[in-house]
């Protein structure tokens, strides 16, 4: 499967930004209803800008790799750039081929950050 | 049971260029070739609306139809096939109690009793009942081992119970729960309860007589039992049904209309309102037959068999964890089981990427999750077509997850 590509599996094993913010300024959780799949965000926003990105939660080696890579991609980007951040941008992040299957899998941080600015 | 295989189309599948081996038959059972030239047939030379027409198509439709009823109703052991009402499946078939029986005989104060490891099917209907009119809602647990906790479970039921709602055979344990014992529980510690069994999971897979299961409603749907999809079977007693009103208003479902009032149709039309799935019963009637000409003793002891094996061999694959009883007399043709952390989604995935079809997820039964603590599983299922062969490609697959996840 080229889907499990190790880099992401790396990602999977130790994921980019996982944890909480004691002092976040705004909370953004996303359930995917297919599989109870579920993920917290903690944004530490300052000056319209993501100044901090975490999060938690239980997921597949796909949405927990893919909320590793987009965590860190957003960092120090503006909120109303957000926005412009595409599905085909996720899974060039994710740098592969992802079954049909499995893009609300690819898709469930781009979930969150779609509530941002909503 | 080998030979059977050819009656399959789908079976000569390839699936990323490997042979499919169908291993989610819990979801949906496959569909041998004489369910569907049935069904074809009726398009092709008898269509014709049911119980209407006076014209011959119409008479021959009505008389596919009919004898499909009693096929199915002959099938489940019920004398009287005016207590088979066909809905589209399982799901519809509670509703139509939840609605019908339930909104008119609970209240308040009454308790309604369920199992923690109830399919969502027959655990929110119920939950949502009590959320509009302030009944209370118990949850049974199970044991460890994942059969029913039999002491909580009595503790449960009281007088003021009025509806006991509980699975057959678990469609993620396995588990199969003894209905006729149960039963006689219910009614001497609940004696103003009714039963309802979800039997998605048995009809399918051994032989049931709902006549020797002691419960009031019985629920089965087609398309897990070898049938088409979009046609489900009500069981209730008479005069239940008799005393509950229609489910859904229109056509087929009346007596008499008149400007002012409306008089119903007698069982079973009184609920099926509308023109039916006249292909659909007519393609289960067929299944039946099939089945039938299997003997269910068999189809129960070929599920035995690849339960065993399949247990037997993935319990020596470290890292796998296998839920539901250990003893395969307790259980159906169902394995959930888990790989190391990995999760299920991915399992199925590659698994996938194998020609291995498995299911994976929460298995609409997020409050059986929750109790085992973990967010989903992988289940590999079985029924009258699979192979011990195709078993060992599920065991070659799960090998190749570990060594993708590099799991010791």
């Amino acid at each position: 499967m080229d889907m499990y590509r190790e880099e992401l599996l790396e990602h999977w094993r130790n994921p980019l930004n996982f944890g909480i913010i004691a002092d976040a300024t705004l909370i953004v959780d996303q359930v995917n209803p297919l599989c109870g799949d579920q993920v917290t965000f903690y944004f530490k926003i300052e000056n319209g800008k993501v100044k901090k990105v975490k999060f938690t939660g239980n997921g597949c080696a796909i949405s927990i790799a893919s909320a590793s890579l987009l965590s860190e991609n957003i960092k120090n980007k503006k909120i109303s750039v957000l926005s412009r951040i595409t599905g085909e941008d996720v899974l060039r992040l994710i740098g592969g081929s992802v079954a049909p299957a499995r893009l609300k899998c690819a898709f469930l941080a781009l979930e969150v950050i779609r509530k941002i600015n909503g | 049971m080998k030979d059977i295989r050819s009656d399959f189309p789908i079976l000569g599948r390839k699936i990323h260029r490997k042979p499919l081996i169908y291993l989610d038959s819990a979801a949906t059972s496959q569909k041998p070739k004489q369910v569907l030239d049935a069904m074809d047939e009726y398009y092709e030379l008898h269509n014709a609306n049911v119980h209407r027409g006076i014209h011959t198509l119409s008479v021959e439709a009505t008389e596919a139809y009919e004898g499909a009823r009693k096929k199915v109703a002959d099938f489940v052991r019920v004398k009287d096939a005016a207590e088979i009402i066909f809905v589209r499946n399982a799901t519809e078939a509670i509703n139509l109690v939840a609605y019908s029986w339930g909104r008119l005989n609970i209240n308040r104060g009454d308790e309604i009793v369920v199992t923690i490891a109830e399919h969502h099917s027959n655990f929110v209907p119920w939950q949502q009942l009590v959320v509009e009119n302030g009944a209370t809602l118990k949850i049974v647990p199970v044991t460890k081992n994942g059969e029913l906790d039999q002491i909580a479970f009595r503790k449960a039921l009281t007088k003021k119970t009025k509806l006991v709602a509980f699975f057959h055979v678990s469609n993620v344990l396995g588990t199969i729960n003894d209905v006729g014992r149960l039963s006689l529980v219910v009614r001497r510690l609940a004696p103003n309860a009714k039963i309802l069994v979800d039997g998605a999971q048995a009809v399918p897979h051994m032989p049931v007589d709902i006549s020797k299961l002691g419960c009031d409603f019985y629920v089965f749907t087609g398309h897990k039992m070898l049938g088409p999809t979009g046609i489900g079977v009500l069981w209730g007693r008479r005069e239940l049904l008799e005393s509950m009103p229609p489910f859904m208003f229109g056509g087929e479902m009346i007596s008499k209309v008149s400007l002012e009032k409306t008089t119903w149709n007698e069982l079973p039309w009184k609920f099926e309102a509308g023109t039916p799935n006249i292909s659909g019963v007519i393609g289960l009637g067929v299944a039946v037959d099939y089945l039938l000409k299997i003997g269910m003793d068999k189809v129960r002891e070929h599920d035995i068999e690849l339960t065993t094996y399949a247990t037997n061999k993935l319990s020596k694959v470290d890292g796998v964890t296998i839920y539901g009883p250990s003893d395969v007399k307790k259980r159906g043709g169902v394995v959930a089981f888990n790989v190391g952390s990995v999760h299920a989604h991915d399992v199925a995935s590659i698994l996938d990427g194998e020609g291995v079809a498995i299911r994976s997820g929460h298995h609409c039964a997020q409050p059986l999750m929750d109790f085992l603590n973990i967010t989903s599983c992988a289940r590999a299922s079985f029924y009258v077509y699979n192979t011990k062969d195709e078993v060992d490609s599920l065991v070659v697959g799960v090998l190749k997850v570990k060594e993708v996840f590099k799991i010791k």
